[in-house]
């Protein structure tokens, strides 16, 4: 049936693409606050899904109950590196940021490879977030529904925050023109430092979240790398908004292009990519 | 970053003859390049067991040197420079395996290539910048990459090209594997380009990469149409990433997908890095360093490797920015300093 | 409306962001070899209109013309090599290259060798002996061999005009340029300013009163995007509008 296998596919997309926008989101707003290249960001969604799997496969822990551990665990130590190392570096050339993050990367990768190895990492879902429920003729796989349910619950509640909070309004204030807002009296490195903390949480409960869906082993930061930047890059400097429609996207066309075309891999995406940058090269939401 | 050390004035300098100076001190031969060229001819001589290593050197040299032009003197961002590598190695497979086994003409068409590569590139590339602009080179790597991968019929996938056979240098000088003709015909070919390499930084167009480099808002404010110079860089810079690449294969007489993997686009970052951005002979010294490290620890597990480069990446990053290059000059400065104190 | 005998002439500029219109309609005429300032209060649009002119930025509306000629929608490199040069509000230098090694770019590039990669420019002695020159009308001979980040900061404020003057410009905008330059620096670049050769018309932005008067044949008052008025810095001084939005009510000339 053509039109299940277009639903099937939308729903898978949708599915990945609240993924990616979670992976993303924090990279969105840091990149548009502070202008600042951070390659590391897919190693702490890396970070955020070992933290899981080990509380869940060596600790017993309910797998629910692993994802606030693993979006807290990462933004800690995302943060720690952002107050150490990151922040010496905002005015800095951003060829010495891409170095600078790549050799962390490069760190974190050899890291867990030598802690847990580099096979991929085995997962088991409770019962309850497994297998697929029937609806009329359709067959729902149940943990993608939770992602998109549960996901969806997230991305709402960004989006409110940004929209309609002071932080939010800040951060976009910020985005928009830092030097008139700092010289507003808004303490902008604070500013920077806690929408890096959060933004690495969300990192890392994306990684968490993804494990089931995508598998985890070492190359995850440098696999996602290139997908989170394609949203981050395809939705436009610091927009949240963009970030998640980019993603919607890019997780609809990648689901398709597994299915239609499987053998030629994500380079469907790259191409992609590629096309529309050429045509809007500040993403597809840029303001003039 | 290299410190501009300042030659001490002698009492008849005037301004206007200082001001000449800067140009001959920017473009004179550093005693690091005679060094290097002198150590590597000399090393093909004493350690006939090494011929790998050394070519190897030269060859990855060559491909930073590539990467020092676009990323140390124009200031771009690239995270996907093996493409052109990749794209030079198997152009020159391909051209032997098609029959056409002259290798110095081989170089040529492999340069051609990779520098319409890369000029098709910038097209795209030239209106972007910052986190885009990599994200595009990272892109259009890993697209080369799996493109490669996929079509086995041209680049024999996973197992890659051999059986490159290649025609004797001027009809004379017959390769071996990694043998010594292939090495020094490697040391010219590095060389020559090496030469080029340096007229091309010390032209009028070379000091409007660093201008582009140091400041690129100022640039296109002053009468210098930035596009159109982004296409030259990174067609000069790809077609000698293609001649490296093309090197390779002849040399090794294979071609496998690693040429085009982003392994090798991250060491360039790093041998450029380590070595001195900017200043050619640092991408070489970066290279030896790398090379003559990874051969020493090769039985090393990858792990320690990769952990160790970059923290190596990291620490250059915070306190030695200059790179080896860069350190080499602040000592200088510094016991220069000392010398006039006593 | 004859665009033939002034140097630059605007018609009709409008620069609107989104919503918010900056530059409402500026028509404006610089003739030749005139100095004419710009002032208004802060956030009136002066340095878009600049941007504008310098081909930083597309207008929404209107056109441009330099000596007669349509630069619309010229890039700015293409309006540097047609005669119009711009300088910036902070300083937009080459923090690691030397004074001479960046006006040397600017004067190889006007002479048309800048593309070239095999001249070398150690031997390119006439237009590094050119560029000196107009170090030396700059006052920056003794520091050209410093890198640019070590001079002091009214030293690279001239810089800034030396990279601009470098272009052999028919048309010079400043964009403020005693900005942020100390009471004792600003001497020098106040006389560098009066010595600038009478035949580039000059627009320049300031709001040091002072110097306005001092150098300005002309003067144009833009408030809140538009023209308010314009004329001679007597005509100026004396208007009511004026002294009450921009000057405030006490000033003396």
């Amino acid at each position: 049936m053509i039109l299940g296998n277009l639903l099937y596919i939308i729903f898978s997309g949708v599915a990945y693409g609240v993924l990616l926008f979670l992976m993303s989101a924090g990279l969105a707003v840091t990149q548009g606050l502070m202008r600042f290249a951070n390659l590391a960001h897919a190693a702490f969604a890396m970070l955020g899904g070992y933290l899981a799997v080990t509380l869940m496969n060596s600790y017993g822990w309910p797998f629910l109950l692993t994802l606030p551990i693993a979006a807290l665990g990462t933004a800690l130590f995302a943060g720690t590196l952002e107050r150490l190392l990151f922040r010496r570096f905002y005015n800095v050339s951003q060829l010495y940021q891409i170095m600078l993050t790549v050799g962390i990367v490069s760190m974190s990768v050899a890291s867990v490879t030598f802690i847990w190895g580099s096979v991929n990492q085995p997962v088991r879902m409770p019962s309850y977030l497994s297998g697929s429920i029937q609806v009329g003729n359709f067959d729902i796989d149940v943990y993608r529904l939770f992602l998109i349910v549960a996901g969806g619950l997230v991305v709402w509640a960004l989006i409110w925050g940004i929209d309609s909070t002071s932080f939010g309004a800040k951060v976009r204030a910020a985005v928009d023109n830092r030097r008139v807002t700092s010289s507003c009296g808004i303490n902008v490195d604070r500013l920077f430092m806690t929408a890096f903390f959060i933004g690495s949480a969300l990192a890392g409960l994306g990684g968490a979240l993804s494990v089931n869906l995508v598998g985890l082993s070492p190359t995850f930061a440098l696999d996602f790398l290139a997908y989170v930047l394609i949203v981050v890059t395809l939705g436009g400097h610091g927009s949240m908004k963009g970030a998640l429609v980019a993603a919607l996207l890019l997780g609809v066309v990648d689901v398709a292009g597994k299915y239609y075309v499987p053998q030629t891999g994500p380079f469907i995406i790259y191409a992609l990519t590629v096309v529309v940058l050429f045509w809007r090269p500040h993403g597809l939401f840029a303001k003039a | 970053m290299t410190a501009i050390e300042i030659p001490a004035p002698a009492p008849v300098v005037t301004p206007q003859e200082r001001a000449h100076k800067v140009f001959a001190f920017t473009s004179r031969w550093r005693w690091e390049e005679i060094a290097f060229w002198v150590v590597a001819a000399l090393s093909i001589l004493i350690f006939p067991t090494h011929l790998v290593l050394i070519a190897q050197v030269l060859i990855t040299g060559l491909f930073a040197l590539s990467f020092d032009l676009l990323v140390g003197y124009a200031g771009i961002p690239s995270l996907g420079h093996a493409a052109f590598f990749g794209i030079g190695a198997y152009t020159a497979g391909l051209l032997a395996r098609a029959g056409w086994t002259e290798p110095i003409s081989g170089l040529l068409i492999a340069a051609l290539v990779a520098g319409i590569a890369g000029f098709a590139l910038s097209v795209v590339v030239s209106r972007l910048t910052g986190i885009g602009l990599i994200m595009i080179t990272l892109g259009v790597g890993l697209l080369l990459y799996e493109a490669a991968h996929s079509a086995r019929g041209i680049t024999g996938g996973d197992d890659g090209l051999s059986g490159i056979n290649i025609a004797p240098i001027f009809g004379h000088f017959q390769f071996d594997f990694y043998g010594k003709t292939a090495v020094v015909y490697t040391y010219v070919v590095v060389f020559l380009l090496y030469l080029l390499a340096r007229r091309i930084v010390n032209s009028p167009f070379g000091l409007e990469m660093k201008g582009i480099r140091e400041n690129v808002r100022r640039v296109p404010a002053i009468g210098i149409p930035l596009r159109k110079r982004y296409m030259v860089v990174f067609t000069v810079s790809a077609a000698f990433a293609g001649v490296a690449g093309a090197l390779l294969g002849q040399i090794t007489q294979t071609v496998a997908l690693s040429a085009l993997s982003f392994d090798r686009s991250a060491a360039a970052l790093i041998m450029v890095m380590i070595g001195g951005m900017g200043t050619l002979i640092g991408a070489l010294v970066g290279a030896a360093a790398y090379m003559v490290a990874q051969d020493r620890l090769s039985d090393l597990n990858p792990v320690y490797w990769n952990f160790w480069v970059g923290l190596l990446l990291v620490l250059f990053v915070l306190f030695a920015r200059g790179g080896l290059i860069g350190g080499v000059d602040r000592l200088i400065v510094w016991i220069r300093s000392k010398r006039k104190k006593s | 409306m004859n665009v033939n005998g002034d140097a630059l002439t605007t018609a009709g500029l409008c620069k609107n962001f989104g919503a918010l219109s900056v530059v409402i309609d500026v028509n404006f005429v610089l003739p030749h070899g005139c100095r004419h300032a710009l002032i208004g209060p802060n956030g009136s649009g002066k340095t878009t209109l600049i941007n504008l002119i310098g081909g930083a930025l597309t207008p929404t509306a209107g056109k441009m013309y330099l000596e007669g000629e349509d630069i619309t929608h010229l890039t700015a490199d293409q309006r540097v090599s047609r005669g119009l040069a711009r300088t910036f509000q902070i300083n937009t230098l080459f923090p690691r290259l030397t004074p001479i090694e960046a006006v040397t770019m600017v004067v190889a590039q006007r002479r048309g060798i800048g593309a070239s990669l095999w001249r070398s420019l150690k031997r390119s002695s006439d237009t590094i002996d050119e560029a000196y020159e107009i170090l030396t009308q700059l006052h920056l001979a003794d520091d050209c061999d410093r890198p640019t980040a070590q001079l002091a900061y009214g030293r690279q404020r001239l810089l800034e005009i030396a990279l601009a003057l470098a272009a052999r410009p028919k048309v010079l905008l400043l964009d403020e340029p005693a900005a942020g330059v100390p009471q004792q620096q600003s001497g020098e670049i106040l006389s560098v300013i009066s010595d600038l050769p009478d035949d580039i018309a000059v627009l320049f932005i300031e709001h040091d009163i002072d110097l306005v008067f001092r150098f300005a044949e002309r003067i144009t008052v833009l408030v809140a995007g538009r023209i308010l008025c314009e004329g001679t810095p007597a005509e100026i001084a004396a208007d009511p509008e004026v002294r009450r939005i921009y000057l405030g009510d006490e000033v003396h000339v």
